[in-house]
């Protein structure tokens, strides 16, 4: 039960981080090249993630031994979250640029507008742009997907996190229309890079011949520590930070 | 032509992926995952604990170099 919670949130908050990204990317295409094109590259790209999941999912499973799976897919995870977890522990702190939708959204009008578009049909830049988004920003997710949903034999669950995620970032966004901007992209970033640390540590060690204590309730005790590094390191940044800027203001 | 510039696409987008901009975070995965399996075979319980701590020290060296960095 509580790997199954940690799992759909896990995959919800990744899948939403990264629509969110894409959703900028569509909107763009949409608003400058037409809508038709743009919704049409969109369903495309979600279309191929879907059957790369649905192709990959059981051939991994069938073909390859459950520890040595939860070992690949476990260290992948930690690599991964701890990329997430710092990038965001940085953002937050004022270390690095805050991923900004409003400027990206600017950046990819200005650059579409000035492609000349046929007059009649659809828009092939459109359609290519938003395909690209969707699909490159959606590869993360499938990873994100497969390999939260396998090694915790909980595919199904991990997918339908997943397309949940995308109807609700996907209503949002035709709700706001252009205030991605608005949704708190760092902080699900940090809490997803925690909680994918956290299933990297647990499914890499089970996946290394390590029993966890009290089995799936570790996956509890592992969150809590790592959430308190992060609170600590951020608190140590911010002073970091405060420091620097001083210094430099003297 | 096509599949080689396929091939390339492939390899960045692991390449990406798992190394990016955070080299010492793959390579730290790498050891922290073979630490653990190999204390595994000897004493658990000592890989219990290790492997958490493994991972977060490498966490905070890792932000030390980005803080440096940025």
């Amino acid at each position: 039960m509580t790997a199954t919670v940690l799992v759909a949130l896990s995959v919800f908050g990744a899948c939403s981080v990264e629509m969110v990204e894409a959703l900028t990317i569509v909107m763009a295409a949409g608003f400058t090249r037409g809508w038709r094109s743009a919704l049409e590259g969109a369903a495309l790209a979600v279309v191929c993630l879907a059957i790369l999941v649905a192709a990959l999912g059981p051939a991994l499973v069938h073909f390859i031994p459950i520890n040595v799976l939860r070992l690949v897919v476990g260290s992948l995870l930690l690599a991964l979250g701890l990329q997430w977890l710092r990038k965001a522990l940085l953002r937050a702190s004022g270390y690095r640029a805050k991923h900004d939708e409003d400027a990206i959204y600017r950046r990819e009008v200005e650059r579409l507008a000035g492609v000349p578009r046929a007059s009649t049909g659809r828009d092939a830049t459109g359609f290519v742009i938003s395909f690209k988004g969707v699909f490159l920003e959606g590869m993360e997710v499938v990873m994100i997907v497969l390999t939260l949903g396998l090694s915790s034999g909980r595919l199904l669950v991990s997918t339908a996190a997943a397309a949940a995620a995308v109807v609700v970032i996907g209503g949002i966004g035709v709700l706001v229309a252009r205030q991605l901007s608005e949704v708190p992209e760092n902080a699900m970033k940090l809490g997803v890079g925690l909680m994918l640390v956290t299933f990297g540590t647990f499914w890499a060690g089970e996946g290394a011949g390590i029993s966890w204590p009290g089995a799936d309730l570790a996956l509890l005790i592992l969150i809590a520590l790592y959430g308190a590094v992060a609170l600590l390191a951020y608190a140590l940044l911010e002073r970091g930070r405060g420091q620097t800027v001083g210094a430099g203001a003297a | 032509m096509s599949l080689r510039r396929g091939l390339h696409t492939f390899g960045r987008f692991w390449w990406d992926f798992i190394i990016g901009d955070t080299p010492e975070l793959a390579l730290g995965v790498a050891v922290i995952v073979l630490g653990g399996w190999l204390l595994a075979k000897s004493s658990a319980a000592l890989a219990v604990g290790l492997v958490p701590l493994g991972v977060i020290l490498l966490l905070l060296v890792s932000l030390r170099r980005g803080a440096r960095a940025g």
